[in-house]
Order: structure tokens, then sequence, then C-alpha cells
């Protein structure tokens, strides 16, 4: 029988002791793609960085097979650090240990292929405060390539990017889908949540965990969002759009599906 | 030139120099309140090695050591804030050390302990700086891949399995022991620009972490010399004067325009260029 590539069996996981997220229990088997839906605050991060080790559960436990890549919104990086989109991607290499060598011939080679893999060779000398949000986000993907774990994981990662930079990271995942590896996307986009194996809908607990054609129902939705969904179509469950309010709610946006 | 003014230019070259490049990290880690609260908190310990006899080094790493622990302590009241907790613990300690320093038997004179005296230093002050550079350059070379990936993306750092506890710990040791070292010649109050300012100059200009280092080390050596010289030709205290050009050259660093990005750098792919800058989206 395969191991799971991550198992949380009745997770409660927060901060300084008080639980954001909690009642979640999920199989995951290796070269899944899985979806995680949810509103602002419903605890997508949040579950990440329990996978990453960085939280501890508070109640339950969760099993990742190896160290999981994690790739945060770019908006959590410092733009203004004097790296460049090479320098971004060699970082993975610091996940195979000896961080205080310098870095390989080989691990310099496994850079340069994960920024060619990501449609970015010809930027590998740019700043990456100077490149775009999409190709930001592809560094960063290069990063985790070169990190070579079996589960990633992704915060967003299409948000905002630019359509170029979404086919490109869409084509990675369908590459690493068929290399066996697991990814986990955290998204607002119900319509793309549509193309994956699996669909994990959070709202400070598990509302919904199985195949997109299972779980992305109208009640559903409205449970993982409140007021933050929109049906626009009252004949069916299919076109809906979540209403996100970034940092303090100085931007509105949707998404449509 | 005097052998009190070449020694001095020794001292700040090994010392400032070294500052300068840990200097850099400092910054982009945002612990110069942390360092400032330091470098002034370590004065009772200064002025105790005064009283005693005892070398200052040893009495500013003691009072380093003990300012780190009550700063710790005091930030951690979440009723007040960590802020106002360091800042309380700070002044109290600059207080005492300063009550210490006026006592009669007190044989150091405050100002020297507060604003430094490059031109009194000793051939074990000198040894003292040479083995800063030595051992704390081994270690800040061997940290500077995870301290990048930290310092670019704390919570990408954290799952590449770099833990931020050690890495912290490793630089506030760092710090330490540099505030304990430079302290001597730029004093309590003083010290605190070979850390801050040539960063601060160098850091819109340079292209990678290497470069912040090695740049950030070149400007606090280059400001301790020609501050010592300023000081020899106008007359004026020679730390204050060092401090005045660090400072100088902090302010310079952030108006200067940025020089236009050449093309691709060593470790560039063969066949890379660089794009015009694109918008974000």
């Amino acid at each position: 029988m395969t191991q799971p590539a991550v198992r949380a069996e009745d997770l409660s996981v927060g901060y300084s002791g008080h639980a954001v997220l909690r009642e979640v229990s999920f199989s995951i088997d290796p070269g899944c793609t899985v979806c995680v839906l949810g509103p602002n605050g419903g605890g997508k991060t949040t579950l990440f960085r329990a996978l990453t080790g960085e939280l501890d559960a508070m109640t339950g436990r969760v099993r990742v097979a190896g160290r999981p890549a994690y790739v945060a919104q770019t908006e959590r990086t410092r733009l203004d650090f004097p790296v460049n989109a090479l320098d971004v991607a060699l970082m993975g290499s610091l996940a195979h240990g000896r961080w205080w060598l310098p870095a390989r011939r080989w691990q310099r080679e496994a850079a340069v292929r994960a920024l060619e893999r990501v449609g970015l060779a010809e930027q590998a000398a740019v700043p990456f405060g100077e490149l775009s949000g999409g190709q930001r986000q592809r560094a960063l993907l290069a990063r985790a390539l070169v990190q070579d774990a079996n589960v990633l994981l992704l915060d967003e990662p299409l948000s905002g990017v630019d359509p170029a930079s979404a086919q490109l990271i869409d084509a990675v995942f369908g590459e690493l889908r068929a290399e066996g590896k697991s990814v986990l996307v955290s998204s607002h986009d119900v319509e793309s949540a549509r193309d994956f194996d699996l669909v994990l809908c959070l709202n400070e607990r598990q509302i919904a965990f199985g195949p997109p054609a299972a779980t992305l129902d109208r009640s559903t939705l409205e449970e993982t969002y409140g007021r933050e969904l929109i049906v626009l179509d009252q004949a069916g469950p299919t076109s809906a759009i979540t209403i996100q309010h970034h940092g303090h709610g100085h931007h509105h946006g949707a998404h449509e599906i | 030139m005097s052998d009190i003014e070449l020694r001095a230019m020794l001292e700040l070259v090994l010392a400032g120099g070294f500052c300068g490049a840990l200097g850099f990290w400092v910054v982009s880690e945002r612990l110069t309140y942390g360092a400032e609260s330091l470098s002034h908190g370590l004065l009772p310990g200064l002025v105790l090695a005064g009283l005693a006899g005892a070398p200052l080094v040893l009495g500013a790493a003691g009072g380093a050591l003990v300012a780190a622990a009550l700063i710790a302590l005091s930030a951690r009241d979440e009723r007040v804030g960590p802020d106002a907790g360091t800042a309380v613990a700070v002044t109290g300690l600059v207080g005492l050390g300063a009550l210490l320093a006026l006592a009669p038997e007190a044989p150091q004179r405050l100002e020297e302990l507060l604003f430094g005296d490059p031109l009194g230093l000793s051939d074990g002050d000198l040894v003292a700086a040479a083995l800063l550079v030595l051992a704390g350059g081994a270690m800040l070379i061997a940290l500077h891949r995870p301290l990048s990936a930290r310092a670019f993306d704390t919570a990408g750092a954290a799952a590449l399995g770099l833990r931020p506890a050690p890495l912290r710990l490793a630089l506030l040791t760092l710090l330490a022991t540099a505030v304990a070292v430079a302290v001597q010649g730029l004093g309590a109050l003083l010290v605190l620009a070979m850390l801050v300012a040539p960063p601060v100059a160098v850091r819109r200009h340079v292209a990678t972490p290497r470069a912040a280092m090695l740049a950030a080390a070149a400007v606090a050596a280059l400001g301790g010399v020609a501050g010592i010289q300023l000081s020899a030709l106008a007359g004026s205290a020679a730390g204050a004067s060092v401090a005045l050009v660090l400072c100088a050259a902090a302010a310079l660093g952030a108006v200067l325009p940025r020089r236009p990005r050449a093309g691709p750098r060593r470790g560039a792919p063969p066949g890379s260029r660089s794009p015009a800058p694109t918008p974000p989206g």
C-alpha cells in the first residue's frame, strides 16, 4: 500500500494557545494535486505553516513525506534584498544541508535548470525586486524545484500573476504530478480548483475534502466563504466569485469563475 | 603621522571593517534598535572593569551579556511592549553606568567610555580586533548563505530547514562580540555608527550580499581612517570625528542615484541578458 504524501489527523493549529484552524483530517497520495480553498483568515497559510513544521499541532497530528518545499506569497519576500533570480533558485540547495559551504557546481547547475524550467533562464541575473510579479513567483517556484521535495506547498501562486506566468506555473504543476510529487496550492479561484485532483475547503475548520465534483457544490462554497461568496448563476452551483479583502480592507478584488 | 594615530587607524580598519560587514546583517535583520540598546546597555560593565583595573574588553563583554539578558527579559512584558521594555532597561543601565563612572574612585573618565578614545588603544586592543576579524570573519563567511535566505524570505527559509533561533543567536553573539571589541575605540554611544552607517551607505548600490559585506567593510575602514585624519587636522575629538564621517557616508549613499545595472554578472548562465525592468503584474 502506498504511504500517503501528506496526512493530517484531527489537526488543530493556531497561535499563542488559540486555535485558528481545527478539525482537519485528510490524506493525500503521492502525485496528487490539491487546491486549498478558503476565505482570507480561513486557515490556508496556517495549515501550510503546520505542514512545514513552523507551527506545532495543538491537537492531533500531521505527517509529511520528507521536508516539504514552501512557496510563500511574493509579498512576504524582501524586494530590496540584493539577490537575483539565480540566487533565489540556488537557495533551494540549502535544504540539502552543508549550508556553511559555498554552493557547489552541481547545485548551481540544478538552479540554472530550474530557472529554465520556469522560463526564467534569460532573467537569471536580474535582481529579484526588478522582476514582474509573475516572474517573482516563478523564481520562488524554481527555488522549490531545486529543493527537490516530494511535497510542494504554494501559497496563492497565481494571485495577481500575468497570464503567461500562470500558464507556465500550471505546466510545471502538471510535470510535478507526472513525477509523483504532491502539490498543494492555496487559492481563491473556485473555478481553477476544478482542474485539481482534490479540493480541501477551509474556514477556521475543515469544511470539505474530496474530488472537485463532490466538494464544489453551492452549500459547501457558501459554508466556506460565507458572505465573501457571490453566486452568479442562480440555476446551478458552477458560477460564483469570491470577494477578497486583502490587508486591512483597502483593496477589493474579485476572482471570476 | 604619529604612532598613536597609526595604531588608531589600524584598530578602526580591523574592528570597523568587521563591524561594517556584520552591520549589513544587523540592518537586514532589523536588529538596529537591538544593537543600539546593547552598545549603550553595556556601560556599567565598562565602568566596573575600569574600577577593577581589568581589561575593558572583558567588562564590555560581561556588560553586553547582562544587558542582552535584561533587554530580553524586559521586552517579554506584553503589557508595555518590547520597545518600551527595552528603552526602560537601557536607560536604567546607562544611568547605573553614569552613576558608577562619576564615583570618586572611578579612574576612567566617563566621556572616554561614552565617546571612545581611539588614540588611547593598547597592543592588546589591536590583538582583540585582529582576532575578531579572523574568527568573526570566518563565521560570517560560513553563515552568509543561510542568513541571505532568511533575510530574503523568513517563511521560505524555515521551510528549507534553516531554524531561525540558532541563526539569530549566532548573529547576536557576533554582534555582542563586535560591540565589546569596538566599543573601546568609539565608546558606548558612537560604536553604533560603525555597525549601521556603512551598510546604509552601500545597501542601495550593491547586487549581492557578499558585495554588500565587502563594500560596507571598506566604507567603515575608510571612514575610520578619514575620521582620524580629520580629527588630526581639525583638532577635534577622534571618536566623534569618525562617527560623523561615517554618518555623512550613510547620508551620501542614501541620496546618491543608483547606478544602472550592467550586463549579466558572474554566475549567470551563458547567454543570459538583462531585460528592461517590467512592471509588477
